[in-house]
């Protein structure tokens, strides 16, 4: 069968087992090689789709328990966010991180340790997970922890997959008072500014900037800066005397039903586009203003399959994280690389990432830029200049939205790769585990 | 979430519609007693649904053939409960029941008798209790016999029957029996058909109708799930035999 990433930039072949049992991988594991485990399908390149074989895990979407002392949640792997959201924020819990999609399962969650708008604050969603069940490469089921197994928890932890197949996790969950977001719009007018901004925030919870990245000249960089917390019901109460506390779930109404043509994303319409949506930010910026939890989170959730936006050519997200240090130099140079090729996009998005979690995690102290680029011939050695740039700054990409980065990039940005790779061999997770990124990359 | 205090007996429920049907009960503030043949099945349900919704949610073993148990599993029941939705069926094979009277004996006796009988046990005490709604899943192809699916469409057709006498006699009691014929239903045992999109539901379609028509719009008693399936049947069962029997349907 043929499979794509959520880019679309490229079929992969692969052969599909469909998992409706937790305890049929085991047997779906020992009998295979040169597998991956695939939850929901976001992830943007080759990440989740089988050298051989890809272990379609959507049907492991039971949850098992919740401790309303605790908070802790425990649910099989291939559970979506969604249905969590669904089920928890009406009882006054929300996630401990979520990234910028809730269509996405909780191994896929861990095995790319996903940061969201918090991370400076409480890391990626691996630092919550208190206990995963793995399917290893023998077929055993082996339950892993901080300190039960660790090596192997802390490895699958932003592992991709590639140590095992997560069939169960357990993670905490945080109480909220209301389904609100109190979000405040600050405007900076160029990408000295945005940093200074998203330092300043680094006391509050979620923080995230939009960044023009087809501005030139003074304006380079400039940013709309999203901050937000969790309302509490006396803030809901005195802005929005008649809402409900957990409003209810809106789901998308715009739906795009065919591949968009290839020229309506052209640097004019672009362009546009980012003036529009900076002066109507700049607009609203001041006072903070009470905003749905799913908008907030999930803006591009509201437009089903927005994936088809760049056509049948598909596209590429191109993400990296740089340190602190000399942040403004290398962001600068990167941004003016897209400005001088007229092919940054309207989804670019700048955040200031905290510490990292486990052994091959992307996050790490820095700030990070994602953006997308329709996936045409000249966007390649484009992005291979950026990547130089990255390289040299002592930074790395991610790997859940990577399809094309080379072996060299991606080792000189993961310290910890020999470590990761020979507890691949030691658990023989080597030869059963193999995405067609690993081997692009030679994991 | 607010409980309602009231519960739900849900036989069959490991199936896609099944499953789906008891989440929305649950979410609804309902309580669940669920059954079916593999228990370690039902509980991966059981605790799936208790931990999305909060509600209290039981399990309890039960043979779908073993009619024999039928008392035993009443009897065991925590409470009597206020409505019970029966999902099982078995589509098996036309052509091999044709052959093989094992295969044609099982499928009438998953989509008939086994379920006739214990709906019928529990109306008994729903009646002698003044109160209770019981809703059987039938199947459009109970509308009419035909070809290439008539040993199952025979028992939807005597499940239909019987819930019709049992909603007859059952009126004046406090009793309500529902039939919902769900078409053709997205799931893992239609997963190998090809489906026309039109006719076809979602498990979480299926399980929305049978709450609606239970709890809230009440006239309708016997419920075909997409609505375009009821002008289709009708016109299936207008044909005149002598037409019909040259048809291949």
């Amino acid at each position: 069968m043929s499979l794509q990433g959520w880019g679309r930039y490229r079929n992969y072949d692969s052969e599909v087992l469909e998992c409706l049992l937790p305890r049929s991988v085991r047997t779906m594991v020992s009998s295979g090689a040169g597998l991956i485990a695939r939850g929901n399908g976001r992830s943007y390149g080759d990440a989740a789709v089988g050298e051989i074989t890809t272990l379609m895990c959507g049907g492991l979407s039971r949850m098992k328990a919740f401790d309303p002392g605790t908070g802790i949640l425990t649910v099989e792997g291939g559970t979506l966010l969604s249905d969590i959201l669904q089920a928890f924020i009406p009882r006054g819990y929300f996630p401990p991180v979520v990234p910028g999609t809730k269509f996405v399962t909780v191994g896929g969650m861990i095995a790319a340790d996903v940061h969201g708008k918090n991370h400076h604050q409480v890391g990626g969603f691996g630092d919550h997970v208190t206990q995963l069940k793995l399917v290893v490469a023998s077929g055993e089921l082996v339950t892993c922890s901080r300190t039960e197994n660790p090596e192997l928890f802390l490895a699958t932890i932003g592992g991709m997959g590639l140590t095992g197949v997560i069939v169960e996790a357990s993670f905490k969950m945080r109480p909220i008072e209301t389904g609100w977001i109190l979000q405040k719009t600050t405007v900076a007018q160029d990408l000295g500014g945005a940093l200074k901004v998203l330092q300043a925030t680094d006391e509050l919870t979620y923080s995230v900037a939009w960044i023009d990245c087809l501005a030139t000249g003074k304006s380079m960089g400039r940013s709309l800066i999203f901050t937000g917390e969790h309302a509490t019901r006396e803030q809901v109460t005195s802005r929005m005397p008649q809402a409900k506390f957990f409003p209810a779930t809106m789901e998308p109404k715009l739906s795009l039903p065919f591949d968009f043509p290839a020229w309506i994303l052209n640097r004019a319409s672009v362009s546009a586009f980012n003036e529009m949506y900076f002066r109507a930010g700049a607009r609203k910026a001041g006072p903070p203003s009470l905003v749905h939890w799913n908008p907030y989170f999930f803006p591009l959730d509201g437009i089903h399959r927005w994936n088809r936006l760049y056509g049948k050519r598909g596209f590429l997200q191109h993400q990296c994280v740089v340190p602190e240090g000399n942040a403004l130099a290398v962001l600068g140079e990167m941004l003016e690389r897209f400005v001088r090729s007229g092919k940054g996009s309207f989804l670019a998005v700048l955040k200031k990432l905290g510490r990292g979690g486990g052994l091959i995690s992307f996050p790490t102290s820095g700030y990070t830029l994602a953006l997308d680029l329709p996936a045409t011939a000249d966007v390649f050695p484009l992005l291979e200049e950026i990547d130089k740039i990255v390289v040299h700054a002592g930074g790395r990409l991610y790997l859940a939205k990577d399809a094309r980065q080379s072996r060299q990039t991606f080792e000189a940005g993961y310290p910890q790769l020999s470590a990761f790779k020979e507890l691949r061999r030691v658990t023989g997770a080597d030869r059963r585990f193999r995405s067609h990124l690993s081997t692009r990359l030679g994991i | 979430m607010n409980r309602t205090g009231k519960t739900l007996l849900l036989i069959g429920a490991t199936s896609d519609i099944g499953r789906a049907t008891g989440l929305v009960y649950a979410m609804a503030g309902w309580d669940l007693q669920l059954a079916g043949r593999n228990l370690e099945a039902v509980r991966r349900e059981a605790d799936d649904i208790g931990t999305r919704s909060g509600a209290s949610v039981s399990v309890h073993h039960l043979d779908i053939l073993d009619t024999s148990r039928f008392e035993d599993f009443c009897g065991a029941l925590p409470t009597l409960p206020d409505t019970v939705v029966c999902v099982v069926g078995q589509l098996g094979e036309q052509q091999r029941a044709e052959r093989e009277l094992d295969h044609a004996t099982q499928v009438l006796r998953t989509n008939f008798e086994g379920p006739a009988l214990l709906l019928g046990l529990i109306a008994e005490r729903f009646a002698k209790r003044g109160s209770g709604t019981i809703i059987g899943i039938s199947s459009v192809a109970g509308d009419r016999g035909r070809g290439s699916n008539y040993v199952y469409g025979a028992a939807k057709a005597g499940l239909s029957a019987f819930l019709s006498g049992l909603r007859n006699r059952l009126a004046s009691a406090g009793v309500r029996v529902l039939t919902v014929k769900p078409g053709f239903v997205r799931t893992r045992m239609t997963a190998a058909m090809k489906l026309p999109p039109l006719l076809t539901a979602e498990p979480g379609q299926v399980a929305d109708a049978i709450f609606s028509a239970s709890e809230m719009k009440k006239q309708r008693e016997v419920i075909y799930v997409r609505g375009l399936w009821w002008p289709i049947m009708l016109a299936i069962r207008s044909i005149p035999e002598p037409i019909f029997k040259r048809l291949r349907l």
